[in-house]
């Protein structure tokens, strides 16, 4: 019943109109626009149910496809459609925009019809960043969205909201108009601006190179890989909570998505050459930003560094193919890292959002996130104390949480190139644990430590049901990953046989 | 002797007209009290319209040329006139209430608009050096007077005069280079000039010296680096209402000059201005953009923005493709919309005997009226070239342009300082949402005529800027012809 309907364009424009309308259709009205808020964000969310339970998972093709002329004197089309990689990422979306409308729910009390609206505008235009096929489409959301978020930070942030935000915003998009350049490039090259009209385009080393560093300097950014990662813990820091779990759950995922639709398979040449290089930073992203994450006295400070540390397996996990295919010559090997880094983007998405939840929960009624102002807090707010210490656990990469699966796909992909590459990722289980544990030991276990943590109060019905479901869907991912891994073999193994054919 | 035949006059009709109403207007201001100033007013605007139909009225797709051959009217005339027409409306339109708060709302400022207008439609259709040189000076001696308009006001006259005294030297230069264009060419007309230069051996010294001295005047008319001196001394000194007018419709009019003198009649020596071209652009760009972060004056920010902004119409041109016009001629009608916008939030926020000169007026507007906080973060967001609005559309072109002709370098260092360009846009937007305003938080008080069309001037740059296509169809549709 659904297959008639334009589903990519629904979930794209319906939270942008439901934006629109909770700004302008409800002067005043508090009430109602959250109701609107919940309602535009939970039909999205029905609506891209259908992308799962119809999707394909035996084609590598792009499915769900539309096609219409945009701007026909230029050349370029309003072109959507999704694979095994950007499906998953789509209803992660979906997903967590109910999320965190329903965590604004009592929290926001100033300008609530615009934060509402913002939410909902950003979800809209990050669903598009993952279904356009068209790079200039692509880049129109890719940008806009940075937009909303923007304001979400310097409106409703902390107290250095001002400069969080203006770096937040400087930094992407630095790194997103030298991706502009290059798809100007391509487009010189290709007379189209297609992305799998790009896929296919042979290239010069000279010129894949240079496209490979502007490519890379664009997504690195977002992901965000150490040496370009400090706009994320300001970021993190000075958003609000909902700003936060949008930021860890979804944005940073465009970056590692970046990577496999325009890096890999557009200059795979030059992706082998400098494997290396993004290999090198993704461990010291491992390695060091634990490290970092382990001093920290400002609990979203901790998860935002935790955050990088993680998302460095899903750039490992990218790049390691290359040499994986180098010394097996076969890409069944090398298939399981990639497969470990989306579901890694999946998983830290769950968690992560689920940890800036459990800050948030504190925060709101505390207002302050210092390790050192809570102790105790099991005593007090038991309920709430289990779900953070799932999380942790999640967070640790515990087997039977989704954390596990990822990492540990990985690692053992990781095995196959060198035993020390290996060894550097796997510290993470020990730092992971270390900073995390070390954390929830703090701020929930011990004896009640001041007056504020003995006034707390247990979690209400609506935060248990919205940490309930990030729990459910944790351990779930985390027994049974198979309905996640199978939507998107074929995929992999398309874009697998398409980045070791060199393009010279 | 030849016997005297009446031209035809067809395709000016809408010059004629204007300068009818010019005088009809400033005849009916003389009789009219102070209180009826109104009627000048709607007189005015009414002859924008009617000129705009009369315009509208002639043929679409055809090249004809009158008055012995020094007059044309071809698409891109057509087009860039009624983009003229439209962003001249709005300026005259956001202007009325400053002038009224201000106690200097006479009639002088819309017969001297009225002038200015008419000879920027001289500029947009001249097919002869002289022509051209006309409708300048025109343009240029209306705009001079409009700055000393507030003769109160010692900063406006330092202004003026700062203005005047350049912008002759600007026409000196211009007119310096046609003459010696003239001198090889032996022609004005700007058809026989560039089939001469076809003809004949494009590395004439003389002809190389010309084109210095024309890229010299249209870069001061621009206000590109480094002959841009003038730009943020007038925008800053002149009354926010002039300005307005100044930074908005005249940029087209300075493109359309650009091209006939620069395109239409040297294309032959692109070679060579391509080059100037190219060194005017890097330094506006960045130039521009680097010194507008140490404004705390709007105007004067602006004024910087404006010139970092024709830095990159001038990528465009210095393309030497159709490609590269359509992407200028873009840029420039973007650019004045824009412009036309941003400046009427500024004469929004002034009120009666308080002018928002600082951008930190514009703190705590989303508190006072988060629709119009909205509008500035469109308009701002547009200048800056961030997608969904039009002012992404037309950096993306002019870079398309420069990257096709394999100028990546130039697109590379342009891209790099639009993001420090999107610093002083976004502290704006910052202020007007992040801050809370100093003093009493009022509602903006404001006719209800001028909120409609600036929140029309506005979604106009958003609905562009999510559906552009209509406008590209309409640029690449006046250049191919």
């Amino acid at each position: 019943m659904f297959s008639n309907l334009p589903l990519l364009s629904l979930i794209i424009w319906l939270p942008i109109i439901g934006g629109m309308v909770v700004l302008f259709a409800s002067r005043g009205e508090t009430g109602l626009q959250r109701v609107l808020a919940l309602a535009f964000s939970v039909a999205t969310f029905l609506l891209s149910i259908p992308l799962y339970t119809a999707f394909d998972v035996a084609t590598p093709q792009m499915q769900f496809v539309e096609t219409a002329a945009w701007i026909p004197s230029f050349n370029v089309n309003y072109e959507l459609g999704i694979d095994g990689f950007s499906m998953p990422l789509i209803l992660l979306t979906t997903f967590f925009t109910v999320i965190v409308v329903v965590a604004g729910w009592q929290v926001i009390k100033k300008h609530v019809a615009q934060y509402m609206a913002a939410f909902l505008i950003m979800e809209g235009l990050m669903n598009g960043v993952f279904a356009s096929l068209d790079s200039i489409l692509f880049y129109v959301f890719w940008e806009a969205m940075l937009i909303p978020m923007f304001i979400v930070i310097g409106v409703w942030g902390g107290p250095r909201r001002v400069y969080a935000a203006i770096k937040f915003f400087l930094y992407t998009f630095l790194g997103s108009v030298l991706l502009l350049v290059s798809i100007l490039y391509l487009y010189f090259q290709t007379g189209s601006f297609a992305i799998l009209d790009f896929h296919d385009q042979a290239l010069g080393m000279t010129a894949q190179t240079l496209m490979f560093f502007a490519f890379l300097i664009a997504f690195a950014v977002k992901v965000p890989m150490w040496p370009v990662h400090t706009w994320l813990p300001d970021a993190h820091v000075e958003a609000p909570t909902g700003g936060s779990v949008i930021l860890a759950a979804i944005m940073l995922k465009l970056g590692a998505y970046g990577f496999i639709r325009f890096l890999l398979p557009i200059v795979p040449d030059a992706a082998a050459e400098f494997d290396w290089f993004v290999i090198a930073l993704s461990l010291i992203a491992v390695v060091y930003i634990a490290l970092v994450a382990l001093v920290q006295e400002d609990m979203k400070k901790l998860v935002a560094y935790s955050s990088i540390a993680h998302m460095g397996f899903v750039t490992l996990g990218l790049f390691v193919v290359f040499s994986i295919y180098r010394q097996t010559g076969d890409v069944a090997g090398a298939a399981l890292g990639v497969e470990g880094a989306v579901v890694q983007m999946i998983s830290h998405g769950f968690i992560s959002g689920a940890m800036f939840l459990c800050v948030g929960v504190m925060y709101d009624r505390i207002h302050s996130r210092r390790i050192s102002d809570y102790g105790g807090v099991v005593n007090t707010m038991p309920v709430f104390a289990g779900f953070m210490v799932l999380f942790a656990l999640a967070n640790t990469g515990l087997p039977g949480t989704s954390g596990f699966v990822g990492e540990f796909m990985v690692i053992l992909s990781a095995f196959q190139v060198n035993f020390w590459i290996a060894f550097l990722a796997a510290s993470t289980l020990i730092f992971g644990a270390a900073y995390t544990l070390w954390m929830v030991k703090r701020v929930i276990f011990g004896d009640v430590t001041n007056d504020k943590v003995a006034q707390l109060n247990d979690v209400n019905r609506r935060e248990f049901w919205m940490l309930g479901v990030l729990a459910v869907a944790v351990l779930l991912l985390g027994i049974w990953p198979a309905p996640l891994v199978d939507v998107m073999h074929s995929s992999v193994d398309h874009f697998l046989n398409h980045i070791v054919t060199s393009k010279l | 002797m030849t016997d005297f035949i009446a031209p035809n006059f067809q395709p000016a009709i809408a010059e004629i007209f204007l300068l009818i109403m010019c005088c009809v207007v400033l005849l009916v201001d003389v009789y009219l009290p102070p209180e009826k100033r109104g009627i000048t007013y709607i007189l005015t605007q009414l002859s924008l319209l009617i000129g705009a139909f009369l315009t509208l009225s002639l043929p679409m797709n055809e090249t004809v040329l009158t008055f012995d051959g020094s007059y044309i009217n071809d698409p891109m005339a057509l087009v860039l006139k009624l983009f003229i027409y439209l962003v001249s409306f709005f300026a005259f339109l956001y202007a009325r209430q400053y002038l009224v708060d201000r106690g200097i709302y006479r009639g002088e400022y819309y017969v001297l608009g009225l002038f200015a207008v008419l000879g920027m439609l001289v500029m947009v259709s001249a097919h002869s050096y002289l022509t051209i040189y006309l409708g300048l000076e025109l343009l240029s001696l209306s705009l001079y007077a409009m700055v000393a308009f507030n003769r109160d006001s010692s900063t406006s006259a330092e202004a003026a005069m700062k203005y005047f005294v350049l912008g002759a030297i600007a026409s000196g230069m211009l007119l310096y280079g046609m003459s010696m264009i003239y001198g090889a060419t032996g022609s004005l007309d700007i058809g026989e000039v560039a089939s001469y230069i076809a003809a004949n051996d494009s590395d004439s010294i003389v002809l190389k010296f010309g084109v210095v001295f024309l890229v010299v005047g249209i870069a001061f008319k621009l206000g590109a680096v480094p002959f841009h001196m003038w730009i943020p001394d007038v925008y800053e000194g002149a009354p926010t209402a002039v300005t307005l007018f100044i930074a908005s419709a005249p940029k087209i009019a300075a493109f359309a000059m650009l091209m006939r003198l620069l395109v239409d009649s040297a294309e032959g020596l692109h070679v060579h201005w391509q080059d100037m071209l190219i060194l005017l652009a890097v330094l506006s760009i960045i130039i521009g953009n680097l010194v507008a972060i140490a404004q705390t004056n709007i105007k004067r920010m602006l004024g910087y923005s404006t010139i970092a902004h024709v830095g990159f119409l001038l990528l465009g041109v210095l393309a030497g493709t159709d490609e590269g016009y359509v992407a200028s001629m873009f840029y420039a009608i973007v650019y004045a919309i824009t412009t036309a916008a941003g400046f009427g939030l500024v004469i929004l926020l002034s009120r009666a005997g308080y002018d928002a000169e600082n951008i930190s007026d514009f703190k705590g507007l989303n508190k006072r009226s988060s629709w119009f906080a909205f509008m500035v973060m469109i308009v701002m967001m547009s200048m800056a070239g961030v997608p969904p609005f039009i002012g992404f559309w037309a950096k993306l072109q002019v870079l398309q342009a420069v990257v096709n002709i394999e100028l990546v370098w130039l697109a590379v260092l342009a891209v790099l300082l639009s993001v420090v360009g999107a610093f002083y846009y976004l502290r704006i937007i910052k202020f007007a949402y992040f801050d809370d305003a100093d003093e009493d938080a009022s509602e903006i008080t404001a006719p209800a005529d001028m909120k409609i069309a600036l929140s029309f001037n506005a979604l106009l740059i958003l609905a562009l800027g999510i559906y552009p296509s209509s406008l590209m169809a309409l640029c690449v549709a006046a250049i191919a012809a």
